[in-house]
């Protein structure tokens, strides 16, 4: 066997044995996150978000165009929970549908024996437009004075009561 | 959808049961030893060996029929633990089978015992019966729970086991040895296995008392005298073992299993400082008026010395072949780690890795055994009950301890101790030993990993109260 047939099988095989370290670490990896996150967003966010990350210096009227209106001068930015057990809670609008309820999967788990366990959900629509709809609970859930039964948008400030539990969307 | 939202849906993946991703693995396990073997054979005599197909068929098959049975018999298994386990036991075979083709090794077989075998074959034979094992274990032990059952009879076995070489005739100076007919067994290696069980199961049950009733003394917590018992047992245990027996790996292995599974157990920092204070006051003991630990000891220190020559010439051996390894060795086939002659191939096989794939292929080896320790302690962190979390931690942890000990007696860290590396030196017990551990491991992963039954349906969803008007 010539010597360099040799060396090239010495170094072969170290790299081999790494690769496979290597590759069992990456096992390993895609073991430890045992959960995975999905964007289920629009195309057209999905198109958008680039854009707007490759215009960061663009005018703020044509990047409010380029995010799909999600971020519309006015829009609400959280969502705060004014009375009930749960007052002073407040949750981010990022885009996410907030479901209501006590079931323990809920984003705000009400404990509130008058809220039923999966009681309204509220999501942004197409514009960015916070609709609240009432998943055809007991008791129901009110905007203002009016019982819900349409999903309906939701004003900046306008309390919506689900059993003793008031929310409001702020900026 | 008409509903445009912009979701982000953060969800559990379907819980994924992996075996393909273990079969692909297995296989790359199967073709390196391969690789190997055919270097080796490049490497000696310049020509393709002639039991490449046969080895390879063989240890193809063994790995095969593990997979199979881990398919069928723990779906949910970890899936690195079987292709790492076979990794090591396929390129330990290739080592054994490169050191038989050594004249040198060949020579002082004939001039010392009037003939020569090969050890080679023999070590396929004790991994086919370590894969039966294997197998075996995942057959019968539908769940690992089931061993809890067994932690007083675990202990008295284990007992017996440590104890039965002392009425065995020494082997090259350590009483490790039991023999039944033609067979000899170290019992050392199946104790550390059933030892580990009885400690789960009594520190399960004992862990509050242990953890919770102490006195706060110099920022440490001190258990009460009560609970001290049984570390002093343990303790006391492997002095006496390693006094009567002469075989320091064994009695460390034991005792600093006891302490890491203590220390899981109780969360307490404590145990460990007792731990090394008494191993560290055991060892001094010991050393002062045990020849045999006095005299290991000073081959750790001056293993070149001339006057001594004669009998730490193995451990200077093992030092020059890591040496003239360096960094990237000198090529599978083409060191001198045959110079080490006594036990090249069992306690010392592995400067012949160290020589002949340098310090690069040592680090892939040594990371190769932190991935399986990772692996049991990946185990033990997902395992849901109590005893599971402790046995993983305590076969993961044993295995840790030898190699440890192993690793450091070869390469001079610390004194030499008469233990084997597992899965890759040549040795029965050991290699079946050590898959029935591997076996446990698997058993106890998929539990650990098998998704959780679907949770009950919410108990409050029925009481809504409705207003009244």
């Amino acid at each position: 066997m010539s010597e360099l047939t040799l060396t090239v099988m010495r170094l072969g095989f170290l790299a081999v044995l790494w690769l496979f370290v290597i590759v069992a670490v990456q096992v390993i990896r895609s073991d430890l996150f045992g959960t995975r996150v999905t964007q289920r967003g629009s195309r057209r966010n999905a198109d958008a978000r680039p854009q707007q990350t490759r215009q960061t210096t663009a005018p703020p009227q044509q990047r409010q165009q380029a995010s799909g209106g999600r971020q519309r001068r006015g829009a609400p930015t959280k969502l705060v929970v004014s009375e009930g057990t749960l007052t002073g809670t407040t949750v981010a609008l990022q885009g996410q549908t907030i479901t209501l309820g006590r079931a323990h999967d809920s984003t705000i788990v009400l404990d509130d024996d008058y809220a039923s366990s999966r009681h309204a959900r509220i999501y942004p629509d197409r514009d960015g437009q916070w609709i609240v709809e009432d998943l055809g609970s007991t008791n129901g859930t009110y905007l203002d004075r009016t019982r819900l039964t349409t999903p309906t948008p939701i004003p900046l400030g306008a309390p919506i009561r689900i059993g003793k539990t008031v929310i409001e969307l702020r900026k | 959808m008409s509903v445009v939202t912009n979701t982000t849906t953060i969800g559990a993946i379907e819980a994924p049961s992996r075996r393909n991703t273990e079969l692909a693995l297995l296989a790359f396990a199967v073709v390196i030893p391969v690789f190997a073997y055919l270097n080796v054979g490049l490497a000696l005599n310049g020509e393709v060996p002639a039991g490449l197909l046969g080895y390879g068929l063989g240890l193809g098959l063994l790995a095969g029929v593990a997979h199979l049975v881990v398919r069928k018999f723990a779906m949910y298994a970890d899936p690195l633990l079987l292709p790492l386990a076979t990794l090591l036991n396929g390129l330990g075979l290739v080592m054994i089978w490169r050191l038989d083709q050594s004249p040198r090794l060949i020579q002082r077989a004939k001039t010392l015992f009037g003939g020569f075998s090969p050890d080679a074959p023999k070590q396929l034979l004790y991994s086919a019966i370590g894969i039966a094992l294997f197998v075996g274990v995942l057959i019968l032990i539908k769940d690992h729970r089931i061993l809890q059952r067994y932690t007083y009879i675990s202990m008295a076995v284990s007992l017996v086991l440590l104890i039965m070489p002392v009425f065995f005739p020494a082997v090259n100076g350590a009483k490790i040895w039991i023999s039944l007919g033609p067979f000899t067994i170290q019992p050392g290696e199946f104790a550390k296995i059933i030892i580990a069980i009885f400690f789960s199961g009594y520190l399960m049950v004992k862990r509050d008392a242990l953890a919770l009733a102490s006195r706060r003394f110099m920022g440490l917590y001190l258990p009460r005298g009560r609970d001290l018992g049984p570390i002093l047992v343990v303790w006391v245990m492997s002095i006496l073992i390693l006094v009567f027996e002469t075989d320091l790996g064994t009695s460390l292995l034991f005792f600093g299993l006891f302490v890491i599974m203590l220390y899981v157990a109780t969360e307490r920092t404590s145990w460990i400082v007792f731990g090394l204070l008494m191993s560290a006051v055991g060892a001094v003991g010991v050393a002062t008026f045990e020849p045999h630990v006095q005299q290991r000891v000073e081959f750790w220190l001056n293993p070149f010395a001339e006057k001594t020559w004669e009998q730490s010439e193995q451990i200077g051996q093992a030092l020059m072949s890591f040496g003239s390894g360096g960094t990237l060795g000198t090529g599978l086939g083409q060191g001198d780690s045959d110079l080490i002659g006594f036990a090249a191939n069992s306690d010392f096989i592995l400067s012949t890795f160290g020589e002949e794939l340098g310090l690069a292929g040592m680090m892939a080896f040594l990371m190769i055994y932190g991935l399986i320790v990772e692996r049991g302690v990946r185990t033990a962190l997902a395992a849901r009950d109590p005893f599971g979390k402790l046995l993983a931690i305590g076969l993961s942890g044993a295995l840790a301890i030898q190699v440890f000990v192993v690793a450091g007696g070869v390469m001079g860290l610390i004194p030499l101790t008469g233990m084997t590396m597992p899965f890759v030196a040549y040795g029965g017990s050991s290699v079946i030993a050590n898959w029935a551990l591997v076996g446990i491991l698997i058993r106890i992963s998929d539990t650990a990993r098998r998704p959780a039954p679907a949770p009950a349906p919410s108990p409050d969803a029925e009481m809504t109260q409705v207003v009244r008007p």
